[in-house]
């Protein structure tokens, strides 16, 4: 029994001030994350001030874009159709939330290697989903 | 400061109703609050401090306040912890009571998520400039699933069984039963559960808790007050409060707060895990109460699955009876909020007024504790021991 991924309507990132250069890099293909200028930590969701220690010199790093599944549920009740939630290890380090697409949602493992792909929202926004490497 | 023995329990109301549309939110606050202080023989103008959170309309304490005509606080607090916020508001109020802020204090919880059609699978607003909701919303997180993922990891890293989860609601429903007021009274099997509908892998419908209408109230009064009314007394000795979130990309998800707030409240009650007659344990999943009461300490952090396993939270039949009015799971679980209910169940045991069929002998030390927001990106944490004196 296969549960195939399929599309549905994304909900449009309502951003805050500063957040606009990681989407405009998602429209590009790229997947940033952000890294200190002071302590070297790198860090997820990105923030102004580095996280770690409060340092206002904080950079966009580009990744990969790939890692590791940490951990996913399928949801399959309450949408329209079945989607797939869950963490991603990113291979720079930080865990970041996504969904699991163009796939067997029903053979996502934790553990799995996968890529970077990106999905259009509603309005037209690119976010970063993830599929098996 | 330790606030341990400084402020008692002393008045304590569950509503009745599990489907209210008739009622408005202010009605059900002021009917807890009306029978809470029936249960400790005060009136409203002993009132001197009032508790709520993000449940009372407005998200204030003056709505509710002014509802009820309260004339003469001294002290007020607002702190929002989502389900466990009246777990920290006992706390908060047992300090302000040492300090010498107030000497009766309220707290409310009500809401009518039922007659309002709420799901634990519906995306929620959650309101503007949230500074994860860019890297998140688009992703559709909702309460099952975010619980869910916490469940996924849990089993991969501790062989944890979804056998093992349904425990938790076989025994949630074995003290249900004996609950007339309880949304879900029928006792339930192993089977039962895992072969109810998946809702979002791992977690099954019957290991998901019930939405319901209805509210609570509790009473929290200085020594002097305690001791010169007609309850038995029902001494705050541990308290413990914190959050979990992200810690910046480094998620752990197989561990809440509660392994902070538990060593601290047992810290100050000067108990152990092991002295624990009963405890009410949040259930809004049954992976809630496995991950809690690893974090709490009753068993070592991977062995959950295995200590809920066989009845072990069954009353009279397993070694640390829970949530013995049927819990979250089983009986109700007022504004998606479960903390308020878990301090009722446990003033009741402590004072013998559970239900004879599942009222724990001798039950001089009890814990509660809750979970607000989501195990599976951020939450509140809250531990309370109260023992009878
Ligand atoms: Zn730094």
């Amino acid at each position: 029994m296969a549960t195939p991924a399929q599309d549905r309507k994304l909900r449009d990132p309502s951003l805050n001030p500063g957040d606009q250069p990681y989407f405009d890099a998602c429209a590009e293909g790229k997947l940033l994350i952000k890294k200190c200028g002071d302590c070297g930590k790198v860090h997820h969701y990105p923030r102004a001030l580095c996280p770690h220690c409060f340092s206002g010199k904080v950079d966009w790093l580009q990744t990969k874009g790939t890692g590791v599944i940490y951990t996913y549920s399928v949801t399959r009740r309450g949408g329209p159709v079945p989607y797939a939630i869950g963490y991603v290890t990113l291979d720079e380090g930080p865990k970041m939330m996504t969904n699991f697409v163009d796939c067997d949602l029903d053979a996502l493992k934790i553990g799995q290697k996968v890529k970077v792909v990106f999905k259009k929202t509603e309005n037209g926004s690119s976010v970063p989903m993830f599929t098996p490497a | 400061m330790s606030v341990k023995g400084k402020a008692y329990i002393v008045g304590a109301y569950e509503h009745p109703l599990r489907k209210a549309p008739n009622h408005s939110v202010s009605q059900l606050h002021a009917e807890c609050a009306k029978g809470a202080l029936e249960d400790a023989g005060l009136t409203k103008n002993d009132i001197d401090g009032y508790f709520c959170a993000g449940d009372a309309p407005g998200a204030n304490v003056w709505s509710m306040a002014n509802y009820m005509n309260l004339k003469q606080l001294k002290h007020v607090d607002s702190t929002d912890m989502g389900g466990c916020s009246y777990l920290v508001h006992v706390a908060h109020a047992a300090e302000a009571i040492a300090a010498g802020k107030c000497k009766v204090a309220l707290i409310t919880l009500a809401g009518r998520p039922n007659s309002e059609g709420s799901s634990g699978t519906q995306v929620r607003d959650r309101g503007a400039n949230l500074p994860d909701a860019p890297f998140e919303m688009p992703y559709s997180p909702v309460t099952v699933n975010l619980y869910a993922m916490c469940a996924m990891r849990h089993m991969y890293e501790y062989g944890t069984t979804s056998e093992q989860l349904a425990w938790v609601k076989v025994a949630a429903s074995h003290h249900a039963q004996h609950n007339p007021n309880a949304m879900l009274r029928d006792v339930v099997t192993v089977e039962q559960v895992v072969n109810s509908p998946m809702i979002s892998d791992p977690l099954h419908r019957l290991d998901c808790c019930v939405v319901s209408d209805g509210g609570g109230a509790v009473i929290v009064a200085s020594p002097e007050i305690a001791k010169s009314l007609k309850r038995p007394l029902v001494k705050i000795t541990g308290t413990g409060e914190s959050t979990k979130g992200q810690f910046a990309g480094d998620v752990d998800l197989v561990y809440s707060g509660a392994a902070w707030t538990g060593p601290r409240a047992f810290e100050m009650a000067g108990c152990k895990p092991s002295d624990i007659k009963y405890a009410s344990i949040y259930d809004s999943f049954t992976i809630t109460v496995v991950m809690q009461l690893e974090d709490l300490g009753f068993c070592k952090k991977g062995d959950g699955g295995k200590f809920v396993s066989d009845g072990n939270l069954i009353s009279g039949t397993g070694k640390l009876p829970f949530n013995t009015d049927g819990g979250g799971l089983c009986n109700n679980h007022p504004a998606n909020r479960g903390g308020m209910t878990k301090i009722l169940e446990a003033v009741r045991q402590l004072r013998g007024e559970a239900h004879p069929a599942v009222q724990v002998k001798n039950c001089n030390i009890a814990l509660a504790h809750g979970t607000g927001g989501s195990l599976g990106h951020r939450h509140g944490s809250a531990t309370l021991i109260m023992e009878r004196e």
